[in-house]
Order: structure tokens, then sequence, then C-alpha cells
């Protein structure tokens, strides 16, 4: 069953179409990448996802709801998570808190007015952000401020707030961007066990495409805004198109 | 008709003295960013460059005298302005038009003060949160009010135009009206002419000289002018030293209009970003276009046929025209979009 | 073992309780323990506390809590006037009023943030400034100010034959009663008004306390940090930020209803802007986001006003006397423009040097000097230490 779908959407920015007529269904318990070369439109689509963007036409269903006019916060209490290209913690709190406002966000939903409860007496969401966190391997001291991680530690954190929500589905993007190769290759191996301990569906935008090989179990390709092929990860390789929207003016010479 | 006239003139000399602070204070903004919380304080030294500079003409000489005596019996002083036992007639007339020769003082000491602000200060602030550089110039204009307040007391000092300019003119007879049926205090007007002198200044610095150009590439884009081997950063000193000597100069000349005295950089700041808001910040034109337009619209709201209706309206118009403009069009009149904006 | 006493609530709260209600024997030693300064220790405490909530939380900085604090003043007179001299249905009027007004505020500023916000919040306060000095003037008596007569309904009060303008009190007890201890060869005035004021100040700095802890006050401070991620996280922030700016509203009305309530009288020039400044100064000098901080800040500021403003020049030279005469006139007109009328020059310059280098107010500086004290103890140690294991090699 089709947990996210997108139909027909299209985006226009002045003279510029981002988004033309594109298609996708994200299978449930899937890893779903969409890659494409730099302006093809991937984060455009992805915001549409989010609440950020309005398409100009065209609808994105949720588990058969739409989405569009929904604001961020509305379309996280459905149950979807994003992790950022790069990494958007709360710098000014310990590492717990992070995590624990998200199991909040959780709990309680988008707003509760909790005057005078205790963060310290809440013990089952600390339990849950301290295992989550455990999960994601951040073996800092989680009543340090969030502010002196390393960039690749700052994605775990993020990580482990998306998946102290538990949510249906993840959307990632671009979760190696800027990152060096051996960075890239944690990332993939973090994400690689996440999938095996936690199954939610995820959406990973990537321009990478080695980074999604190994991971995803369907790879949609866009190109100047429109979805072109749309395979599993073995077929894409070889497959012409791509090369050609990849490698474009190079393969012409 | 006339009435509706003379309130648009009348809101035009409050609206010049809007858009120039309000032009200094977008200078400001667009080039370094900061929020300047003392830009009402520069208007205040610019007064008070006027009180300095007459201050200056009038010290006198002071001779006891031999024939005259006062009620008391004593002799009678005989002041003299330096000046005039100089330079005869000359100088009195030169103690007429010290507002004028004003213009001339101001424009190195508000240079100097802008740049030592900048310099010694406001660029340390850069790279801190705008709520910081809020409350650092909160503090440096609370400095320079007490500062002013310490040496010039806390009375208003008033300051004459000069006599031959203090008259009215007969604005009617000009556009075909009856004689005497809009008349205009001739002040005001050479005010008006000034600051609409000074703004033309500015954009044509702005537009036409590689200078300004520089600079305007710089507003948009700060890192790339950079790097093409331009010491971005001293002209925009330079921007800071320049809006301080705009604003500084609408100080001088609004004195005959409005006696300086310490409380008038807080009076004017809280009135200039609202002008500069409703104009969109880091719009120049903006700036310029929201402060008549403000100006002529709060003469408006104090006419006595307007208050019939809205009572107090007269008080409010100007940040009731904020709270609206922000509500709707929060990038204001003319502002480009996502400036300042988190 | 700061650690540990400083995140002991008990301890906290104990600790506080006993500094406020002493605070008539422990300030009086450096001439600040009479009632009329003690209870604006407490009352502007108050306001700083509650703006603190806001400001220090969620990094919104509004220029414009004055207007709730007057709204709060002319609440709490009119509760005078017509219904009682008790205080507490001042206060609760005050309370009420202030959060109405808070509310439709805080709902038109929180669309907008950043200087926005400021400039918003800026223009509400004028315009409630004045209109107060203005239209309102049948409710706020213009420029003279709200004021007790003798002609006043006050229905659920006795009728007063004394001649005499009735005092507020608090179930008969009359606020500006005071009892004068002398001991040690000092002055101890312990004054009613003042003990209800520290007794409002305990239980709302309580209550900050609480918020300060609660999974509300965690989501306030992530909205500073970052409130794009908390809305990806699924927060809805609006509630938040508008909840903090009701309760910090509802902190300077009551403050403001505080303030009538030791002096009967309000004045439209309490909510001016600069007055809104006032107390964004205290809260940075003493430490924004801190819980002791705005208190601190807010018993520097009044404290600086009250000693600083009353030395004048004869007073200097009284100081300086023990120097030769031409030395101590130099100090004295050194020193003399940042006293007396001119004591808002140094609190400028205070807060100036506190943004510029101490971000964290009066509490950071002494966590710095705690820190540093402490780390020296640790290293002296630490060569212990090592000197004795180079010893053993």
């Amino acid at each position: 069953m089709a947990i996210l779908e997108v139909r027909n959407v299209s985006k226009r920015f002045g003279g510029l179409q981002a988004l033309d007529d594109v298609n996708l269904s994200v299978e449930e318990g899937s890893i779903h990448a969409i890659i494409g070369p730099n302006g093809a439109g991937k984060s455009t689509l992805l915001n549409c996802f989010v609440g950020r963007l309005m398409p100009d036409t065209g609808t994105v269903l949720f588990q058969g709801k739409s989405l569009l006019g929904k604001k961020p916060h509305e379309i996280n209490q459905l149950g979807v998570s994003r992790v950022f290209q790069t990494p958007e913690i709360f710098t000014d709190l310990t590492i717990l808190e992070n995590v624990m406002i998200a199991a909040f966000a959780k709990r309680d939903g988008a707003f509760s007015f909790n005057l005078f409860g205790r963060v310290k007496k809440e013990t089952e969401i600390r339990d849950t952000a301290e295992k989550i966190l455990h999960d994601v391997g951040l073996k800092e001291q989680l009543t340090h401020s969030a502010s002196a991680m390393s960039r690749g530690d700052k994605r775990r954190l993020e990580l482990a707030m998306c998946l102290s929500q538990d949510p249906k589905l993840l959307l990632l993007d671009e979760p190696t961007a800027g990152m060096a190769r051996a960075d890239t290759n944690a990332t993939i191996d973090l994400l690689k066990e996440i999938s095996a301990t936690h199954n939610i569906t995820k959406v990973i935008i990537e321009h990478d495409m080695h980074v999604v090989f190994s991971l995803a179990d369907k790879i949609s390709v866009l190109a100047q805004g429109t979805v072109i092929v749309e395979d599993k990860p073995e077929n894409i390789k070889g497959n012409p198109k791509v090369k050609e929207a990849y490698l474009g003016e190079a393969e012409g010479e | 008709m006339d009435a509706v006239f003379l309130q648009f003139l009348n809101g035009l000399d409050k609206g010049s003295a809007y858009a120039l602070i309000a032009l200094g204070l977008t200078l400001i903004f667009g080039t370094l960013g900061v929020v300047n919380f003392a830009h009402g304080a520069l208007f205040m030294i610019g007064a008070f460059c006027a009180v300095v500079m007459r201050k200056i003409l009038t010290l006198e000489s002071v001779v006891l005298s031999t024939t005259e005596k006062t009620p008391w019996g004593d002799a009678k002083e005989i002041r003299t302005p330096y000046i005039e036992t100089w330079f005869g007639d000359v100088g009195t007339t030169m103690i007429e038009y010290s507002v004028i020769f004003s213009i001339f003082f101001a424009i190195p000491v508000m240079m100097f003060i802008g740049v030592v602000m900048e310099r010694g200060l406001i660029k340390h602030f850069y790279k801190r949160p705008h709520a910081d550089q809020i409350l650092v110039t909160f503090g440096l204009a609370i400095v320079l009010q007490e500062v002013i307040k310490a040496w010039f007391g806390a009375n208003p000092i008033p300051q004459p135009a000069p006599a031959s300019l203090t008259g009215s003119v007969d604005v009617g007879i000009w556009l075909g009206m009856t004689a005497e049926s809009l008349v205009y205090p001739l002040w005001r007007l050479i005010y008006f002419a000034f600051s609409a002198i000074i703004i033309a200044c500015t954009f044509a610095f702005l537009q036409l000289t590689t200078y300004g150009m520089v600079v305007r590439a710089g507003m948009a884009d700060r890192e790339t002018v950079g790097l093409l081997g331009i010491d971005i950063d001293k002209r925009f000193t330079f921007m800071f030293g320049l809006a301080a000597v705009i604003t500084g100069l609408a100080g001088v000349m609004y004195t005959p209009i409005l006696s300086p005295n310490y409380t008038l950089g807080m009076d004017f700041l809280v009135l200039c970003f609202v002008v500069v808001v409703v104009g969109g910040m880091g719009s120049l034109p903006g700036a310029v276009v929201a402060g008549f337009l403000l100006g002529i619209l709060q003469s408006f709201a104090a006419m006595n046929e307007v208050k019939a209706i809205l009572p107090g309206i007269d008080q409010i118009i100007i940040y009731l025209v904020a709270v609206i403009v922000l509500m709707t069009r929060p990038r204001g009149l003319m502002g480009r979009k996502g400036v300042m904006e988190d | 073992m700061f650690a540990n006493l400083k995140n002991n609530d008990k301890l906290i709260m104990l600790g506080f309780t006993i500094m406020v209600f002493a605070g008539p024997i422990i300030l009086a030693p450096f001439g600040a323990g009479y009632p009329d300064l003690l209870q604006r220790f407490a009352i502007f405490g108050i306001f700083a506390i509650g703006f603190n909530i806001l400001f220090g939380l969620t990094g919104y900085l509004s220029f414009g809590h004055a207007a709730f604090l007057g709204v709060g003043s002319y609440s709490a007179m009119w509760m005078f006037k017509l219904l009682t001299m008790n205080v507490i249905p001042a206060l609760i009027l005050s309370v009420i009023i202030s959060a109405l007004f808070s509310v439709v505020i805080g709902y038109m500023s929180l669309r907008r943030s950043g200087i926005y916000f400021s400039i918003l919040t800026l223009a509400f306060a004028q315009m409630s400034y004045n209109l107060a000095y203005s239209v309102f003037t049948p409710v706020t008596n213009g420029e003279t100010g709200l004021q007790l007569r003798l002609q006043d309904a006050r229905i659920l009060d006795a009728v007063n034959t004394s001649g005499s303008l009735p005092s507020p009190s608090l179930f008969g007890l009359k606020l500006s009663a005071t009892t004068v201890v002398e001991a040690f060869g000092m002055r101890f005035q312990f004054n009613w008004g003042f003990y209800f004021c520290a007794i409002v100040l305990i239980i709302m700095f309580y209550i900050s306390l609480r918020i300060f802890r609660s999974p509300f006050g965690l989501m306030l401070r992530a909205v500073k940090t970052n409130q794009n991620r908390l809305n990806y996280t699924g927060i809805n922030t609006r509630p938040y930020t508008l909840g903090a700016f009701v309760i910090s509203g509802v902190y300077a009305g009551l403050a403001g209803a505080l303030l009538v309530c030791t002096d009967p009288l309000a004045g439209a020039e309490r909510m001016q802007w600069t007055a809104s400044g006032e107390v964004v100064l205290m809260t940075i000098l003493g430490g924004a986001g801190t819980l002791i901080g705005p208190v601190i800040g807010a018993g520097a500021i009044k404290y600086a006003e009250n000693i600083f403003s009353k030395i004048n020049d004869t007073v200097l030279e009284g100081y300086f006397a023990f120097m030769p005469e031409t030395i101590s006139d130099f100090f004295v007109f050194i020193v003399s423009p940042f006293v007396g009328e001119g004591w808002h020059l140094m609190l400028g310059l205070i807060f100036m040097l506190v943004v510029t280098f101490l971000p964290g107010g009066l509490v950071e500086g002494a966590t710095r000097i705690t820190g540093w004290i402490v780390s020296l103890g640790k290293k002296s140690k630490s060569v212990d230490a090592n000197g004795s294991t180079e010893a053993a090699e």
C-alpha cells in the first residue's frame, strides 16, 4: 500500500518550471530514494511534502489524506518527521533535552499548557530519549550542551529526535551533503542500522547516487522537474536515461 | 480645500524631518545590517551642534560701563560679542545666520561622531544578534542623552531662525488663490527645500558615483564585493558617517522649529523606526516616501474635522499605520521580502 | 556541590524567601532599608521576573511591557475608588485586565518576529500611552494622574468620616504601617506594605521557577534556539509564545497594581516606552534567561537610582574631603556627572559594558568568578597530585 502519493504536482517560480507533473508513490515500509542532478527540483518537491511550499497543481496524499495547506507542525503530528540538509537542532539545550522535546511533541501534541509539570520527573520521556540516543550511537555526555558536537554527531542527534517520535514516514534531505567520505559511510551504516531496528518508511532525497544504491528499495530519478525513471537500484545503474540526466553534456561530447 | 492644502503643507516640514532621519537610519540598516537605537541621539546631537555654534558666535566680552548704572547702582555690564568687535556688521550678520553656519560646523562633527561610533562600538556587533544591537545602541542613546543633559541642562534652548527668514509667505498667491488665504512660515518651506536637496544629493551620490555603486553592490552582497578586492568595510564606515551627517543636518535645521532639548533623540527615535518599518526595512526610497507620508498623515489627523469623527486619532495615527502595515505587509511599502525576517 | 545547590528548587526557594524577608535587616547598613525603596525592589523584581519569562526564555524582545504595568495600576486604582481600599480585589482586577490587554496585543504582535515584533510592541505601548493622556482622560485623569478622592464611592467600605483620604489595606491592616526597631545603632523598619509585596514576589518567583522547570518552559527555550526545528518537530509555537507573553503581561499588571497599593497614584508616564526600556535594562543587567538574575537586576537599578541620584556635589566633596583640595575638586569634577541628576549616564554606561562584555549579566559574572575560583582550587590540587606522582617516579 502506498503511504505517500504524489499526483500531478507542478510548481513554477516565475519563468522556471521547477516541478512538471511529478507522480510518485512510496510503498509503506520501503526506503524510497529520490535522486537527480543539481537543480532537478528535489528540494522543491520535499518542501511540498512538509508544508513549506504550495504546489500550483496536483496533490500530495499521506495515508490518503492531503498534506497541502497544512502547517509544518500539523504534518509532523500526522507522523511525518524530517531531517534537514544541515542538521537543525536546539544548540542552546542539552543533548537529552533535544530529544525530550521531540518525545514531548509526540506525547502531548502540538500544544500543551503544561505549566507546572516538571521535566525532571518525566521519567518515561527521559527513558525513551536515552534509549533512542543509545540506538543512534551517540556516546557523548547527554547533559552536555548540543552546541559543541561534531557535524556527524549533530546528524545522529537529529535522527534521534525524529526516531523518538516513532514517525510513519521519515524524510531525509541529503543526509550526507557536505560530508567527507568516511562520514558519509558512517551515516549510511547508521541509516542501515536504524532500518534494521525501526521499521519506518523513508524517503531519501539525494544528489550522490552512490549513497542510495546500498540503501534504497526503489529509486525515482528526477530531472528537470519530472520523474524520468522509477525502478529498483540495480536497474537504475545501467539505465541510459539516468546517465544522460547526470552526465548530460559530457555524454554529448 | 485651502484647509486641506494647508494641512498638506504643515505635514511637509515634519515629513521632511522624518524622511531625513529615516534615510539615515536606513543607510545604516542597509549597509551594515545594524539596528541602531542611538539614531535619535544623532538627530539630537545635530540640533545641539546648532546650539554650540551659536554659543561660539555669541561669545561676549564684558566691560563695565563707566557712565551707565544698573538700577541697583552698580556699574552696568556692556556685553559685546567678540565677533561684532572684530567684524562689525558682518559679525552681527554671522550671529544672525548662525543656523546656516551650524551646517558647516555640523558636517565634520557628525562625520567624526559617526565614524567613532562605528569603529568604536557598532563594528563589534555585526555578528551579534539584532537584540544585542538594539540593546547596546539603546544604552548608547541613554549615554549620549545624559551627556547632552549634563552639558546643556534639561531645558529647551530656543534657537531663532535668521530674522529675514522668520516671516511667512503667502503660498496662496503663488498658486493663484486669493491673497492671505494660505500663509505659511518661510522657515518651514526652507526646511522642506533643504531636505529635498539633501535627499537628492544622497540618491545622486549612491546612483551616479562609482563609490556609491560599490556601496550599493555591497548592500546587496557584501561578501562578493569583498572578494573583488574592494575594502568594503572602509566604505561602510564612511556610510555610517554619512548617515550621521544626514541625520545631524536634519537636526540642525530643525532647531528654529523645535527648540533642542535632551529628550529630542528619544522622542524622534520611535517615530523614525516606525517610518522605516512602514517604508520597508532597507529601502531608501521607502524611507523617504514613508517619512513624508506619515508627516502629512499626522498633520491631517490633527485637523479638528477629523478629530471630531475619531477622537484621539492625532495621538496614535503613526503607530496605527505602523501596526496595520506590519500586520498586512511586513516588508513595508517598498521593502524587499525577507529583510530582517527570521 | 554547587551544581546540586543550583538545581535544588527547595533550597533555592528557602534561600530566596529568607533573603527577601530579611531584606529590611540586610539592606539597612547599605542605606536601602527604608520601606519605599524596599517596596520598589519587590515590585520591580516582579516586573522583571515576568519580563524574563518572555524575553529570557523565548528571546522575543518586547519594548512595550510598561503598558501592562500602567494598565494594572489604573485597574487597581479604579477598584480602590469604586469598591474598597482592600488590595485583594484591586490585584484580581488588575490581573484580569492586564491579561486581556496582553492577549490582544500579544496575539497581533507575535505574528511577527525579531525586530518587527519589537516595533509592534513599541507601537502598541505608545498608542496606549498617548491615548491615556488624551482620549481616555475620563479613565486615566490625564496628566494629573488618577488619585483617590474623598467623594469616591467605595461601596464596600464603611462611610469615611475622618475627612482624610483612606489608604490601601489588607483586610483592615494598613499597608503603610511601619514598625521601627532600633538596634546595633541602626534603624530597622518593618513595613506591612513591603511584606505584602514580598509575599507576592515570593509567590511569583515560585511560579517562574516552576515554569522554568516545566515542559512548557523547555518549549519556550526551544523557541529561542530554533523555532524552525520546533515547528518541524510538531510543535505549534504560536500558543507557546502567546502564553509566555500573557504570563509576562500579567506579572507586569500585578507589579503595576502593587505600585498603587503602596502609593495610590497612577500616572501615564509609567507607560512610556522608556519605562519599558527600563525593565529590559533590569533583565539584561541581572542576566536574561536566569532565574534570579532579573530580581538582582531590578534591585541593582532601583538601588542605584535611589542612592546615586541623591548624591550631589556637596556629598561628593564630603567623600573626597580626605584629599588635598585641588585633587578632591578634580575627583568631584570627574564623578559628579555620573551621580545625582546624571545617574542615568552611569546606568547607560554600565548597561553598554554589560551587553558588550557580559551578555549573561551579573549572574554570568558571578558564575564566571566562582568558576574561576573553583578552577584555581582544582589547579592547585592537580599540581599537588602531579607533584606526588613525579616524586613517586
